[in-house]
């Protein structure tokens, strides 16, 4: 018995979604006296037997050029064979793209019952019980999990990271059979160092109070400052002024950083949906009576063309930048 | 050609949330429900416009529910598609409901399965991976893009941080999310058309439910937000660095 932890990898570098899954899984095990083990899938440049630190004991990977691109089935049949041979009971993933697309197809293949969206540590009190968001973040819902293998997507951000454990994992090199993949990937076009707004700590939005895209200049830059995404409201990107994956909300991306900023935003009950799990929210909006302040930590009441340039250069102060 | 549209039933947006029965079940009495946005603004948007160019399409709806579920599937029909079946099921989690939608899809011969990235209730975006599982397909996830090219179809998905495009035979399931098509709303003779067009009622396939719901909860309320007057930005950076450590 032990419980498997799929860690997600890109271009050879594992995703930072994967060490919360990993922190996760480790704990799941700890608490159940049972092993972590992880999964990797494809090359990897990195040191795999480091990621020990998370707690983990054993890696089983696959090094396999044929899974250095993702692909839902192929990923599930090779996934599902190591899970035969490690006897898992309960297999972890992020809530990722990656994770939202192998998941299901892998609960179908084993009969396991899933839980997508996962926020907490399961409570194992009276069977297996996963908390999970429910309708866009605006409530949660405590899931029971039935089934003898139990798989859980764990939303972004929703763990913090654990570096507590003892070292290096044992790395066991391991064959599968590796099916030609259907999909066949054409070109794969990445914006270079930016920050995935799924996994950005901060992350500054901008709504339709900006006027115009010519305006995101300060948004880019404070962004920029804090090591931050850009996000966007709907209507924002409906009118093109920014990309269609910036948008956040119920019927965009659903989000929950350290910290939010929003700068010209209602807080529309749609759109707050999407970012009320933020940790904290910083809103600044001219007016007193916008919504978002309801859901606010802190809050700037002015014209933002105003209050961002100061911030700007206020942050810039206390991180000693000129 | 011949697309099958997963279609699923959803609280309008503005919906307050609230549970009963000692927060086992979501308070729907007065709800205002809705065809889900993805299942709607572009999974089934960006098949009639597959159809508007080859009007030989043939465009089947699904939706797994009970009697109250045909308004929304009418609306849909209205829309566009040119039949609904609906199976006649109650609740069931994920995998119960993707295994009524794949007993209809293995009938039908669909070179095309769509479905939203997921519906705005449950959040699991999970059905259309199930599906393909199912019925053994590939899967695409995520879809911004979508086009035919002869037998097989190109498709644009997000990755992390940015997107990719792919080619895949057909059949595939395919989910789909903003970029697909543009919304669109049903015109008086969709209207008046969608009134005859075939809504099959089936009778659902048997299959166990492999999660189940114990019960909900809401969000803990904010404290409330404390307000930095507009001439002093540098506080709010001391009350966020030092007092809320966020950077
Ligand atoms: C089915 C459905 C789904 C939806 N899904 C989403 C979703 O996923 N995400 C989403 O965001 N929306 C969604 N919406 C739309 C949502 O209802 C709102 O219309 C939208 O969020 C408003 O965007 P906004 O706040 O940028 O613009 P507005 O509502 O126009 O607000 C602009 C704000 O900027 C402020 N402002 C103006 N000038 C300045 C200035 N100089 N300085 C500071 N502040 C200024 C104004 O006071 C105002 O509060 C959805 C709607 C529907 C019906």
């Amino acid at each position: 018995m032990s419980v498997l932890i799929f860690i997600d990898q890109s271009e050879g570098h594992i995703k930072k979604a994967s060490l919360e899954a990993l922190s996760y899984g480790t704990e799941i095990a700890g608490k159940s006296g049972i092993a972590a083990e992880g999964i990797i899938l494809g090359n990897v440049s990195e040191d795999i037997a480091a990621l020990g630190k998370y707690g983990v004991k054993k890696i089983y990977h696959v090094d396999n050029a044929a899974l250095n691109h993702f692909d839902a089935q192929v990923f599930t049949n090779a996934i599902a064979e190591v899970v035969q041979r490690s006897g898992a009971k309960v297999i972890v993933f992020s809530n990722n793209v990656d994770g939202k697309s192998v998941a299901p197809r892998l609960s179908v293949k084993l009969k396991a019952g899933l839980v997508s969206g996962a926020v907490a540590l399961p409570d194992t009190s009276n069977g297996f019980i996963v908390k999970k968001t429910v309708f866009s973040g605006k409530a949660f819902a405590n899931i029971a999990l039935n089934a003898d293998i139990k798989i859980i997507a764990l939303n972004p951000n929703s763990f913090s990271v654990n570096t507590g454990g003892e070292g290096s994992a044992e790395v066991v090199k391991t064959d599968v059979k590796v099916e030609e993949a259907k999909v066949k990937v054409t070109s794969v076009n990445k914006v270079k160092g930016e920050v995935p707004l799924s996994e950005a700590d901060i992350v500054v939005s901008g709504g339709r109070g900006l006027k115009g895209p010519e305006n995101w200049g300060m948004i880019e830059e404070l962004a920029k400052l804090l090591g931050a995404a850009t996000a966007c409201s709907r209507p924002v990107a409906d009118t093109h002024w920014r990309p269609h994956h910036e948008h956040v909300g119920q019927t965009g991306l659903a989000i929950a950083p350290n910290l939010y900023i929003a700068i010209g935003i209602s807080g529309a009950i749609q759109h707050l949906a999407g970012v009320n799990r933020s940790k904290i929210i910083v809103v600044i909006n001219k007016d007193p009576e916008a919504p978002f302040f309801k859901a606010a930590d802190y809050g700037i009441v002015g014209d933002a063309f105003e209050v961002v340039p100061r911030l700007i250069e206020e942050i810039k102060k206390v991180k000693g930048v000129a | 050609m011949k697309i099958l549209v997963c279609i699923s039933k959803a609280p309008d947006t503005t919906t307050k949330i609230a549970f009963t029965d000692n927060n086992t079940k979501f308070a729907a009495d007065g709800v205002q429900w809705i065809i889900n946005p993805y299942d709607e603004w572009y999974a089934l948007v960006r098949a009639i416009e597959l159809k508007e160019k080859d009007p030989s399409t043939i465009i089947h709806l699904v939706t797994v529910g009970e009697a109250d579920a045909e308004p929304v599937i009418r609306k849909a029909l209205a829309l566009g598609g040119d039949e609904a079946i609906r199976v006649n099921a109650g609740s069931g989690d994920s995998y119960y409901i993707a295994s009524q939608i794949a007993a209809i899809a293995g009938q039908g011969a669909y070179d095309l399965i769509f479905t939203g990235k997921e519906t705005i209730d449950y959040n699991g975006s999970s059905i259309g991976g199930m599906v393909s599982e199912l019925l053994n397909l590939p899967y695409v996830s995520l879809a911004i893009k979508f086009e035919l090219n002869g037998a097989s179809a190109v498709i644009t998905r997000e990755i992390e941080g940015g997107e990719e495009v792919c080619e895949v035979g057909l059949p595939v399931v395919v989910s789909c999310q903003k970029g697909m098509a543009e919304a669109r709303i049903p015109n008086m003779r969709g209207i008046m058309a969608a009134r005859t067009k075939p809504l099959k009622v089936v009778e659902p396939a048997a299959v166990d439910s492999l999660t189940s719901i114990v019960s909900f909860e809401l969000p803990p309320a904010k404290a409330g937000v404390k307000l930095v007057p507009a001439d002093n930005p540098a506080e709010l950076v001391r009350l966020l660095h030092e007092e809320a450590k966020a950077f």
